[in-house]
């Protein structure tokens, strides 16, 4: 084969890649090493396949992955566009994604365990199988407890069927890391470590924009100015969970809208009036409340 | 019958066996379709003996056949001269029954069936399928 047929034959497929990766780009905001990362595999696994068509034969590579990261980072987002992704590229057969915890993976007597977790590992093949809280598997502080066989058969499976299966680990950054230095099986066989990092203010703007107009919402300009100061007021807060905190406060100040329209009684409300979160719905948070009553200067009210 | 015996029963019986990228397609025609796969085993093919032994549990809401090609191979590895079969059930009203079966695996050798005729009352005839040696 030539390679100017060559380039015609995978032209078709390298589009849909390409448009793939701006659908990412446009939809995963910040998340720069994951992107970088899901690029250089999709980058990989278009060459195998032009390798493979001029018979230069090497093995398929593993793809088996550990999200580490803060909560609220988009670890079990990233994880059900991997399946997709991965079906793409045609590494997959049916890229679905079975998400599972370690309920689902370990049972509770002798000689459960073993056929538990077996068929787990058969319902995730030609998908992606994703372990949330992957570090509850282990638990060095009991010798008896059924986890560690767990680990040993999603080992195995790892190994046997690296075709058929992608394991994904998710966690956070620190119990991972423990998690993987008690089990060096485990992270000899993973191949791809991606840390996720925490959202910057303007990244977290945006992702509520986003999640704001998938719910056929938006902000008005004084809307989106509250709830910038509403970001760096909860960040500074503790347990903040990144864009899951975002979304919750996005849903109660969705409430406070509806009730604010509520009040407007006999007011007849137009498309516009039910799609906009203004000022006053961010501002009416408990955040601020207690902002004004220790700091803010006067006049600074509502 | 040649010296190559052979039972014929389900589908494909009259075929070569089939290779594993023909199971695999088999089964994935089968999950498509929606039917639970199962895979089973026995040392008596009779053909009146229906009812087989079940190789673990029935393999429901399985997304891709490398899973249940797994199982087929561990069965036949656990029984190399049983005969194993896979059988796809449909669940949906009206059906209710296997709607796939065939067999993956055979012993070497195979057992012959001869047919016995009994005569019985005027000019009845009874026959048997009795397994010759």
């Amino acid at each position: 084969m030539s390679a100017a047929s060559l380039q015609e034959s995978t032209a078709g497929s390298l589009e849909s890649i390409e448009d793939l990766l701006e659908t990412l780009e446009a939809e995963l905001i910040g998340l720069a090493p994951v992107k970088t990362r899901i690029r250089e595999i999709a980058a990989l696994l278009q060459i195998d396949q032009l390798r493979r068509q001029h018979q230069l034969s090497s093995a398929a590579p593993t793809l088996h992955m550990s999200f580490t990261g803060n909560p609220g980072t988009g670890k079990t987002t990233v994880a059900l566009r991997m399946g997709e992704i991965l079906k793409r590229l045609g590494y997959l057969r049916s890229g679905h994604l079975v998400a599972v915890t370690r309920d689902d993976l370990v049972g509770q007597y002798i000689g459960h365990t073993a056929p538990k977790t077996r068929e787990v590992i058969r319902k995730a093949m030609g998908g992606v199988l994703f372990v949330d809280e992957a570090y509850y598997l282990y638990k060095p502080e009991n010798e008896r407890d059924y986890g560690t066989e767990s680990i040993e058969i999603l080992l195995q499976a790892m190994e046997n069927h690296r075709d058929d299966l992608v394991v994904i680990l998710a966690g956070y950054g620190d119990r991972m890391a423990q998690f993987f230095r008690s089990n060096p099986g485990m992270r000899s066989r993973i191949g791809h470590h991606i840390d996720f990092p925490d959202y910057s203010a303007p990244e977290l703007l945006a992702i509520a924009k986003l999640m704001l107009a998938q719910q056929n919402y938006r902000l008005d300009r004084a809307g989106e100015e509250a709830f910038a100061e509403y970001i760096a007021l909860r960040m500074k807060q503790e347990h903040f969970a990144n864009a899951r905190s975002i979304r919750n406060a996005l849903d109660r100040a969705r409430l406070r809208q509806a009730s604010r329209l509520v009040a407007l009684r006999g007011a007849t409300l137009t498309r516009e009036a039910l799609m906009t979160i203004e000022a006053a719905d961010i501002r009416g948070s408990r955040l601020f409340r207690t902002e004004s009553r220790e700091s803010r200067p006067e006049g600074a009210d509502q | 019958m040649t010296s190559t015996h052979r039972i014929t029963q389900g589908q494909f019986s009259f075929l070569p066996d089939l290779t594993d990228a023909q199971i695999t397609a088999q089964i994935r025609y089968a999950l498509a379709q929606g039917w639970a796969v199962n895979v089973e085993y026995t040392d008596d093919p009779h053909p009146r003996n229906t009812y087989w032994e079940m190789y673990g549990l029935p393999l429901f809401d399985l997304r891709d056949p490398a899973g249940i090609l797994a199982e087929i191979n561990a069965c036949r590895q656990t029984f190399p001269e049983h005969y194993v079969r896979v059988t796809a059930f449909d669940a949906t009203r009206g059906w209710e029954t296997p709607r796939m079966s065939f067999i993956v695996n055979r012993p070497k050798e195979e057992p012959r069936f001869a047919l016995v005729r009994q005569e019985a009352q005027g000019r009845v005839l009874r026959y048997t399928t009795r397994e010759r040696s």
